[in-house]
């Protein structure tokens, strides 16, 4: 066991499959000699050979064709998108081919492709580099959408997105990369993909949550705690497919929800989660499902980003609004 | 300056041909070696596709196909390069390039299935070809990966994927190229440019005067080819196949071609944008009139072979057409089953609905 920062996981769990399969192959712009711009492969073209871990010419689209047509051949691709707000460039390669493989080959070929890429505000990046777009992709049947909030979900979590035979969109968010650490054992394990975590157990409201959000809903609960309000905060993980048994369980035993997202109100996956627990759950709610959510604007210009995401404090008036109403 | 520069970039690429439309050798240096028999596979691979085009085209008008892109008048370009490939070879289609597909393996009621979308028209087992692309330029950048993974794998294969003119445009187009240029990856990409995009000619997609030179762009080598000349196709892809498995890189090959057909069977009336005058010329270029002249000159190709031949085709279109009628209409249920290796949570409860709905 070990204490490591998210980005430490996430670094730790592909020379763990680059070790176990020599199919496994990393690419995307800097991933190679220069480990990264975060630093997440750093030292793995090392270790594994230019090979195994290389830089691509720098075109998206051309990334994304190359993890489908590398796919095809035998290998197992973990390709990187350098900021997600990129993903425009390779919507075609991710929503309109990977996602599809399986399906329109009739069963016979896969696109065992993991798509990791950063995302999310917080450390006041140049446009276009914090944009929440998981929506765009949990839209697209066929693909799945891992979003992680810890060190320990990391690792676990992109070790079984590696191994799927089936694509995946790994998302990490920038803020959370090294803001804290956490305890990650040193062997391989697995976290299944599509299954919720109860990270906070509560029994008067339910709020369900993703990535830096889940620290802000955490939070929210100790600040409702003071107030003898048990808040049960659970963190999707996966935020396509959608771990609902989890999810319905919680709020039939709590008979409130709420669902928060970095995203604008009109983006992100609340609205389906929303939507779930009322077609699902409706005769447990006290309250309606509220929604905590960015504001329907393009994503906020640096200096106002502050103001602009959703945090603890919005969590928690929301959470008491719902408990009162 | 910058047009003297133009003007000697475009004077590389001049188009290379090897029999004029009387079906005479004019490049006498450059005939590939085919032997008789060789010779006489690809005119009957020839004739064979332009009676299942037809076929194809009618059957459509009659509702018995679906989508179908016609391909009379690209036999040259889509067989002759077909035929410098080895079965191991993958290829990247475009939806037009059913032929190749068919030449590779693909079964005729495949290929009809595909047409009237059936899933069971995408599985392609015991062959290394995707699906007929719809995405125009996705083929390519898939073809520059499947080309990386070969060369990874050591084989001693290349991958050809096809476009059209217009597809030329596309960025994909361009990263295909580039990506297996920077790579040295062994790749084909072969662009027909059978003059229309739809309704859009060729002039209006460029000011490059040939698609070829835009191999320059990649770094790669390119070559214009007068594609209704099946023997000019062959010679250029065998060439490039070499060039790519001695680990010389791709080729980008531009092939002059014309669709006498309509884009599509969906909607599209050609005579909106072309006129007869303008038809007449590529008529007499016709790749099988001008290969046929020259079999026979050889004395290797009779009417009665080719008789032969159009019979074939006509019996195996009307087996393939029976054996697609015969194949038992999809469910939605199955539809589930084949979204990915494993079904997540929400298709585990549709696929549940959807089968008690279905045993009613």
């Amino acid at each position: 066991m070990a204490e490591m920062t998210m980005i430490q996981a996430i670094t730790e769990a592909m020379r763990t499959e680059l070790k176990n399969d020599e199919n496994v192959l990393l690419f995307g712009e800097d991933v190679g000699h220069y480990g990264g711009v975060f630093r997440a492969t750093s030292g793995l073209q090392e270790e594994f050979g230019e090979d195994r871990v290389f830089d691509t010419p720098l075109a998206e689209s051309g990334i994304g064709g190359l993890a489908i047509g590398l796919g095809l051949t035998g290998f197992r691709p973990i390709m990187e998108i350098q900021f997600f707000g990129f993903l425009f460039e390779v919507m075609d390669g991710v929503a309109g081919q990977m996602s599809r493989t399986h399906y329109r080959s009739g069963g016979h070929y896969s696109s065992p492709v993991t798509i990791r890429a950063p995302f999310g505000g917080g450390v006041k990046t140049p446009e276009l580099h914090s944009d929440s777009l998981e929506g765009l992709i949990a839209q697209t049947p066929g693909i799945s959408v891992v979003i992680p909030s810890t060190p320990y979900d990391a690792k676990g979590l992109l070790i079984s997105a590696i191994r799927s035979n089936d694509p995946v969109v790994f998302l990490e968010h920038m803020k959370l990369y090294r803001s804290f650490k956490g305890e990650v054992p040193d062997e391989e394990y697995t976290i299944e993909i599509g299954k919720a975590d109860i990270k906070r157990e509560g029994t008067d409201i339910t709020i369900v949550s993703y990535g830096a959000m889940v620290h802000e809903a955490l939070k929210a609960a100790d600040k409702l705690a003071e107030e003898d309000i048990n808040a049960e905060v659970i963190d999707l993980r996966t935020v396509s497919p959608l771990d609902l048994e989890t999810i319905i369980e919680s709020v039939k035993k709590t008979n409130r929800a709420m669902v928060v997202q970095e995203a604008q109100r009109q983006a992100g996956v609340a609205a389906t989660v929303s939507a779930e627990i009322s077609e699902r759950a409706i005769l447990h709610l006290e309250a309606p499902v509220g929604r905590i959510a960015a504001p329907d604007t393009v994503y906020a210009f640096a200096s106002d980003e502050d103001a602009w995401l959703p945090n603890a404090e919005d969590i928690y008036e929301k959470a008491k609004e719902t408990i009162e109403f | 300056m910058a047009e003297k520069t133009i003007e000697a970039v475009e004077n590389k690429f001049e188009t290379f041909q090897i029999l004029n439309e009387d079906g005479k050798i004019v490049n006498e240096d450059a005939v590939p070696e085919l032997s008789d028999d060789e010779l006489k596979e690809l005119m009957k691979r020839m004739v064979y596709t332009r009676v299942a085009d037809q076929r194809a085209v009618s059957l459509g008008r009659q509702g018995r196909l679906g989508f179908y892109a016609p391909v009379a008048g690209q036999e040259a370009s889509m067989l002759g390069s077909h035929f410098a490939l080895d079965k191991e070879d993958w290829i990247a289609p475009g939806y037009r390039d059913i032929p190749q597909l068919i030449w590779h393996g693909y079964p005729l009621s495949k290929a009809y299935l595909f047409s009237r979308g059936h899933y069971k028209g995408g599985q392609m087992e015991g062959i290394n070809v995707l699906m007929p692309q719809i995405i125009i330029g996705a083929q390519i950048v898939q073809a520059a990966g499947i080309a990386l993974g070969l060369k990874k794998k050591n084989k001693e294969n290349v991958v050809i994927t096809y476009t059209g003119d217009g597809g030329a445009s596309q960025g994909d187009f361009y990263e295909g190229m580039n990506f297996a240029g920077a790579f040295n990856a062994p790749a084909i990409f072969v662009v027909q440019n059978n003059q229309y995009a739809i309704s859009v000619p060729v002039e209006k997609q460029s000011a490059a005067s040939t698609v070829a030179q835009k191999a320059v762009a990649a770094g790669i080598e390119g070559i214009q080819v007068d594609g209704m000349d099946v023997l000019a196709v062959y010679s250029a892809t065998k060439k490039a196949r070499d060039n790519a498995i001695s680990g010389n890189g791709p080729t980008l090959i531009e092939t002059l071609c014309y669709r006498y057909g309509p884009h599509s069977l969906s909607g599209d009336d050609p005579t909106r944008y072309r006129t007869d005058d303008e038809n007449d010329p590529w008529e007499k270029k016709d790749p099988l009139v001008r290969f046929r002249k020259y079999l026979e000159e050889k004395g290797i190709w009779s009417e009665d072979q080719e008789n032969e031949i159009v019979e074939q085709a006509k019996a195996d279109v009307k087996a393939a057409i029976k054996e697609a009628d015969e194949t038992p209409r999809q469910k939605v249920s199955e539809l589930i089953e084949i979204m990915g290796n494993e079904l997540g949570p929400n298709l585990q409860e549709q696929l549940e609905y959807y089968r008690a709905k279905e045993s009613k």
